[in-house]
């Protein structure tokens, strides 16, 4: 009977991880799109919700309860088994990755050695939901969503990728705990100042926001990939599109913010700041991060599609690939390189 | 020169920033838009809004079946009915106002000499089917009597101007 609580227990401890990883998400996605919403009224000088429950706090409950109730139509034109797949794939690519997410020290539900590997892998597969979206609508509309969506996560994850490098060459590891750990001293924000804004704006591509929200482009392509969807498919769109804007912005910090490292955490306010717990200035590092999503999309207007790929492909991409050489220089140079552990 | 300013600019994204700065500031300046159900904007008292039928003080309908707002109104929503009362006085035996006609100029009321038609404050009179718009003179005397106090105030207020 021992050997069969061998295998049991740890299934239980990892399907109970999982729950209490997910479940903030997905609570934390709802409340994403009030504060979206309650942000960009402001930065508009509107109200925003404010009727259901107090504060308007309510609304997503409200917005969840609506989408549920909605006729889920399948169009006669579509593929409906992958019409129906790619929301689905599309939210729980959006959530897979956060089983390598360090929320604290030793708080991870899998500290593999290639951490940023397979979150790198996981953002990447996230285009296969749209495009497939986007074709098995069988609309002009999905089908031009879809390939513009193909195109600009692709291409912006060239830059990415080039700049996970040169974290990987400060900390010289994968794992994203060892990442966090070697920020200690100073956050990598702060050297590699540069790498940051553009990590950032290229997470703003990656996700699909504005002001890189040409696979949406509402203005010209209706509603984009999803114009077709309705009901719990929709939903599952917006939660994936929006846990996605979350998880790109734990990976931001993780990589360039010090995890769940407290700031401030030098000699007259180390003991103050650390009695908060890790996970909630990782939390509240992520909360600042979609601060700045919801800021941008509420003042920059959207690009044209050959000026992303222009900024994608002839400025992102020569100066990260120059950024890469300076800092493995650097470190050359000044013998910062991490030490190898054999 | 210009070439190095030009590029430490695009470099240093001011641009950028000072567009940043400028939606962050706005975020905390007043709320433009009205909570509507629950705050109401101000409205002039020379508002024109819904229709109504006025009487004098006495209770006596002030309408005496001129027909001047029927001849004046524009859109043709008026229609009116008369003949001499049991007393001798000439009052209207149907007053119909086809309110999705109307087009709220106001030429009624600049018509009327004893200030029985008026146009009063009451915006909020959406009704679900069309038949409801189609007022008759029970609708606009029960208008009157309704928003009479706003009525009187509004043509008071108004009353150095005419």
């Amino acid at each position: 009977m021992a050997s069969f609580w061998t295998f049991v227990w740890p299934l239980i401890v990892i399907v109970a991880g999982i729950v209490v990883i997910i479940i903030p998400v997905l609570i934390g996605v709802a409340y994403l799109t009030y504060a979206e919403r309650k942000v960009m009224s402001a930065m508009q000088r509107r109200q925003g919700p404010a009727l259901v429950g107090p504060l308007g706090l309510l609304q997503p409950v409200a917005d969840g309860l609506k989408l549920f109730g909605k006729e889920m139509v399948i169009p006669s034109g579509a593929n409906p088994g992958v019409f129906l797949f790619a929301p689905f794939l599309t939210f729980v690519l959006s959530l897979v990755a956060w089983a390598v997410m360090p929320f604290g020290a030793h708080l991870v539900l899998s500290n593999i050695n290639v951490g940023i590997l397979y979150l790198y892998a996981i953002s990447s597969l996230g285009v296969y939901g749209t495009i497939m979206a986007g074709w098995a609508s069988n609309s002009r509309y999905s089908f031009l969503g879809g390939l513009r969506s193909a195109a600009q996560m692709v291409s912006y994850e060239v830059s990415m990728g080039l700049i996970m490098v040169t974290v990987l060459l400060c900390t010289g590891s994968f794992n994203l705990s060892e990442i966090v750990l070697h920020q200690q001293t100073v956050w990598f924000a702060v050297p590699l100042f540069p790498m940051f804004v553009i990590f950032f704006i290229s997470i703003l591509a990656e996700t699909n926001r504005a002001p890189f929200d040409l696979p949406e482009g509402e203005a010209e392509l209706v509603g984009g990939f999803f114009t077709e969807y309705s009901c719990m498919n929709f939903a599952l769109f917006m939660l994936g599109e929006y846990s996605n804007m979350i998880l790109m912005s734990a990976i931001a910090v993780v990589l360039f913010l010090g995890g769940w490292l407290p700031p401030l955490n030098f000699e007259p306010f180390a003991p103050l700041v650390n009695l908060v717990p890790g996970p909630i200035w990782f939390a509240l590092k992520i909360a600042f991060v979609l601060f700045f999503f919801i800021w941008m999309r509420a003042t920059f207007p959207r690009y044209r599609y050959d000026q992303l790929m222009r900024l994608g492909w002839k400025i992102f991409l020569p100066f990260t690939l120059l950024w890469v050489v300076v800092t493995a220089s650097a470190l050359e140079i000044f013998g910062w390189l991490p030490k190898v552990v054999p | 020169m210009a070439f190095i300013d030009r590029t430490a600019r695009a470099l240093l994204l001011t641009e950028l920033v000072s567009g940043m700065a400028l939606t962050f500031r706005y975020m905390f300046k007043q709320k433009v838009t009205l909570n509507y159900p629950h705050e109401k904007g101000p409205i002039s008292s020379r508002f024109r809004g819904e229709h109504a039928l006025r009487r004098y003080p006495n209770g006596e309908e002030r309408c005496i079946a001129c027909k001047l707002c029927e001849a004046v109104c524009p859109a043709m929503a008026i229609t009116i009915e008369a003949e001499p009362r049991a007393d001798g006085s000439r009052r209207t035996t149907r007053y119909d106002i086809d309110m999705t006609k109307c087009i709220y100029c106001g030429l009624c009321q600049e018509a009327c000499p004893v200030d029985a038609i008026v146009e009063g404050p009451n915006f909020e009179y959406s009704t679900e089917t069309r038949e409801e718009l189609y007022y008759n003179k029970e609708k606009l005397l029960a208008n009157g009597d309704r928003w009479e106090a706003r009525l009187a105030a509004n043509l008071a207020a108004e009353a150095p101007y005419r």
